[in-house]
């Protein structure tokens, strides 16, 4: 698949479930067994997004600057900031300990 | 109805898509940095239009995992949206071009907005404002954020990749404040970890989920 195509038939996939929602009979997804689940996939899905996006470089794992800007992010969102100065804070923490040589 | 309600409703919808439009801005800038063109992010933003998904796409891409991966792991996560949808039907109403286009507006914070009002004509108001102001602000901001990312260079230099990581991060923090859903995700952390070593790029996040849909599973045979 090339870059264009997969991400064509992604976004296809997910307006797809969104319609379908509107769709199916109110009793069957809104059981609360369903949303239980659909809420613990997400939930696993994100956690295992956080750890490739912060320790993975290819096949290996590697821990670098990324880890230190995850911990800040992590008290940030602790002490309820919001989110676009999670992400900037993150990002500044990462650049400054790579621009000063301290870590990869 | 109270025009205090409405007032609400309006108020919570802008200030939820204001803080929103401003997270487009890395999406935009991360996207290309993870080898995207200008277009493809904003085709993303336009057609899939939806955060979590969209952030999947360009950093399963970015670590070079095959399409099938991709797609998978974007459709999974956009399953809560579908199921957003069927609280929503009653809110939106009859129609069919007006149910398409809430359809694709259906997303976690107009669903937050909607089901966070008790009046129903500001729950309408609450969907519907705040899909079209994300809609039209997280478009913009992709654009922007796509421009800006083109001239920034190396993305490292500029910790882009700790940004990604720290957006899931903030996507995956109100959501594990109860001790079940913290004990999946640190599963799935630990699983992801093992498997990355081991397992093709795009596949630890495929067997994360796998394990989070046996870990619901055995709950409910538990609660039962």
């Amino acid at each position: 698949m090339t870059l264009w195509t997969t991400i064509l038939v992604a976004s296809a996939v997910v307006m797809g479930i969104k319609l379908l929602g509107y769709l199916v009979p109110a009793s069957v997804a809104a059981h609360p067994r369903i949303q239980r689940i659909s809420d613990l996939l997400t939930v696993a899905l994100l956690a295992s997004l956080v750890v490739t996006q912060t320790v993975s470089t290819g096949n290996a794992v590697v821990v670098d600057a990324r880890v230190a800007a995850l911990i800040v992010g992590a008290v940030l969102l602790w002490i309820r900031a919001p989110f676009i100065v999670v992400v900037l804070a993150a990002a500044a923490v990462a650049a400054v300990l790579r621009g000063m040589g301290y870590a990869a | 109805m109270t025009p205090s309600a409405v007032r609400a409703s309006v108020s919570m919808s802008l200030s939820v898509a204001a803080a929103v439009s401003l997270y487009g801005i890395s999406f935009g800038a991360l996207a290309v940095a993870s080898g995207l063109a200008f277009w493809q992010a904003q085709v993303l933003s336009l057609f899939m239009f939806s955060g979590g998904s969209q952030f999947a796409v360009i950093g399963l891409a970015a670590a070079g995992a095959p399409g099938l991966s991709i797609v998978t792991a974007a459709g999974l996560l956009g399953v809560r949206n579908g199921l957003y949808a069927v609280r929503m039907s009653a809110v939106v109403g009859p129609g069919f071009w007006k149910r398409l286009i809430a359809g694709h507006w259906t997303i976690d914070e107009s669903t937050a907005v909607a089901i966070a009002q008790t009046e129903p004509r500001a729950q309408r108001i609450g969907f519907w404002l705040t899909g079209a102001a994300i809609f039209v602000g997280w478009n913009a901001m992709t654009a922007a954020g796509a421009m800006l990312g083109d001239a920034l260079g190396d993305p490292r230099a500029w910790g882009l990749d700790a940004a990604a990581a720290a957006a899931f991060l903030g996507l995956l923090w109100p959501r594990i404040q109860t001790r079940q859903p913290a004990a999946v995700a640190a599963v799935a952390a630990v699983i992801t970890a093992l498997a990355v070593p081991t397992a093709p790029a795009g596949l630890p996040v495929l067997i994360a989920a796998a394990a989070g849909i046996a870990m619901a599973l055995l709950a409910e045979r538990s609660h039962a």
